[in-house]
């Protein structure tokens, strides 16, 4: 008999169900009185650094339809790269910056908005650099595991032409999926689709 | 420094895609046109999948883990059978998560949801809400109040149920470890008989997800207790791969 690795095993994901919106944002389901606010709502403060960006879209199912029960949380560096974790060991991030949102699709359009910075450059584990993107997690009723994919910017076409994960896609049509689109000074647009088509590429992470 | 803080260590275990649900399970509708077709790309984590938000103790309120007095009015509780869910925020290393936030909601005794989109024909509770909050301490440790939730019936198949159950949503160190999962209860006739519980195909998965009366932590003429641990996904502590260069 050899040693035994002990390892355990992640435990399995079910949905987050139709009502994901009690748990995590509680006051936008009209919960009140329970958390002072819904965590997520606000990544910034006036005194954070960096370029406002405003982000909306939609996550949509292989009819075309918006999924009006969805919630999204997005992950991002601040305006130097940096991240507001305990595990960033390259300096010291925006202390007025949480990095991390958390927004419902709304009931009735489906539609999802960030307010938050243009995330600065991060480097990929052998040193070279990743184009700035901020990493999206997705979960909804009838989606079984969260799904992770990430947000790329369309004015930053030779970072991404460089991007170690952009550039390792067989699929080189399907790299569209992830860039958004500029929609405005400071805004874009980026819708998530399902399947079909144009279906998003998503990450097994 | 503890041992599960090193800095630059290895990514996290791959998940094991076996283990958890397909995304296309037809016997729970929903799934149909929610999941993708195409295979999910791989990739090795990069900082941006190994670093998580933090979220510290003091955001907590007094009142955040005990849903049975959270939404009540003043001398109020919800209404149900008393229990408390605790256990431990484990990674696949077996080491407790501390500081893991667990954010749970839940319907009440009766089956009933506080939510506008919720149709059954079950009593709304005054007292209850639904929701609840908790960071594990140092060693992974958590615990809840609540009352037990109801089943309830749900427009899938002609005459589907859920189970009693309590949803979980788990934020660990990373964003790579982020889960949201259910809780179902030891006992429960209905367990075989949910799509959603089905999506698993793995029946140990299963079992893991199913909380165990604990009588030896049950507190005498007032509340039982479920233990409920959950793992998270376990990372590479070896220093030897994938390091970042000028780091
Ligand atoms: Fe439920």
């Amino acid at each position: 008999m050899v040693q035994k690795l002990n390892l355990l095993k992640e435990s399995a994901s079910q949905t987050a169900g139709p009502y994901v919106h009690i748990g995590c944002v509680p006051n936008f389901c009209g919960i009140e009185g329970v958390y002072p606010e819904d965590l997520g709502a606000s990544m910034l403060s006036e005194k954070t650094q960096g370029e406002r960006i405003k982000i909306t879209g939609k996550v949509i199912d292989g009819t075309g339809t918006p999924l009006k029960d969805v919630m999204l949380e997005i992950w991002q560096a601040d305006h130097n790269g940096l991240y507001p974790a305990a595990n960033e060991h390259r300096g010291e991030a925006d202390p007025n910056f949480t990095g991390w949102g958390r927004c419902p699709g709304d009931y009735v359009s489906g539609e999802y908005t960030f307010n938050t910075i243009k995330p600065g450059i991060v480097p990929f584990f052998d040193g070279r650099p990743m184009a700035p993107h901020i990493t999206f997690w997705i979960v909804a009723r009838g989606i079984n595991v969260g799904l992770h994919t990430r947000m790329y910017f369309p004015e930053e076409e030779a970072a991404n032409a460089a991007d170690p994960i952009l550039t390792r896609l067989e699929h080189q049509v399907r790299v569209p999926t992830l860039i958004g689109k500029k929609t405005g000074e400071g805004e874009y647009s980026f819708d998530i689709v399902l399947q079909g088509e144009n279906e998003t590429v998503f990450f097994d992470i | 420094m503890k041992s599960n803080q090193k800095p630059n260590l290895g990514g996290y275990f791959p998940r094991d895609r076996v283990r958890h649900p397909d995304a296309y399970t037809p016997w729970y509708k929903t799934s149909v046109v929610r999941s993708p077709t195409k295979a999910l790309i791989s990739m090795n984590n990069t900082l941006s999948e190994i670093t998580g938000p933090v979220f510290g103790h003091s955001m907590l309120g007094d009142l955040d883990n005990d849903l049975m007095l959270n939404y009540a009015g003043a001398g109020e509780s919800a209404i149900g059978q008393r229990i408390i869910v605790h256990g431990r925020v484990l990674d696949e290393t077996g080491r407790g998560v501390p500081d893991c936030l667990i954010e749970v909601w839940q319907a009440n005794a009766g089956g009933r949801y506080r939510h506008a989109k919720e149709s059954y024909v079950a009593a709304l509770d005054p007292n209850f809400g639904g929701c609840g909050r908790c960071i594990t301490d140092e060693d992974g440790n958590y615990s809840f109040r609540t009352i037990k939730p109801g089943a309830y019936p749900w427009p899938n198949g002609p005459n589907d149920w859920r189970p009693a159950h309590i949803h979980f949503s788990l934020f660990g160190h990373a964003f790579a470890q982020r889960l949201i999962t259910q809780m179902y209860f030891e006992g429960d006739p209905m367990i075989p008989y949910c799509p959603i519980i089905r999506t698993i195909s793995d029946q140990d998965a299963v079992q893991d997800l199913i909380a165990p009366l604990d009588m030896a932590n049950t507190i005498p003429m007032d509340a039982r207790a479920y233990k409920f641990d959950i793992v998270l996904r376990g990372r590479r502590s070896t220093m030897f791969e994938n390091r970042m260069e000028g780091n």
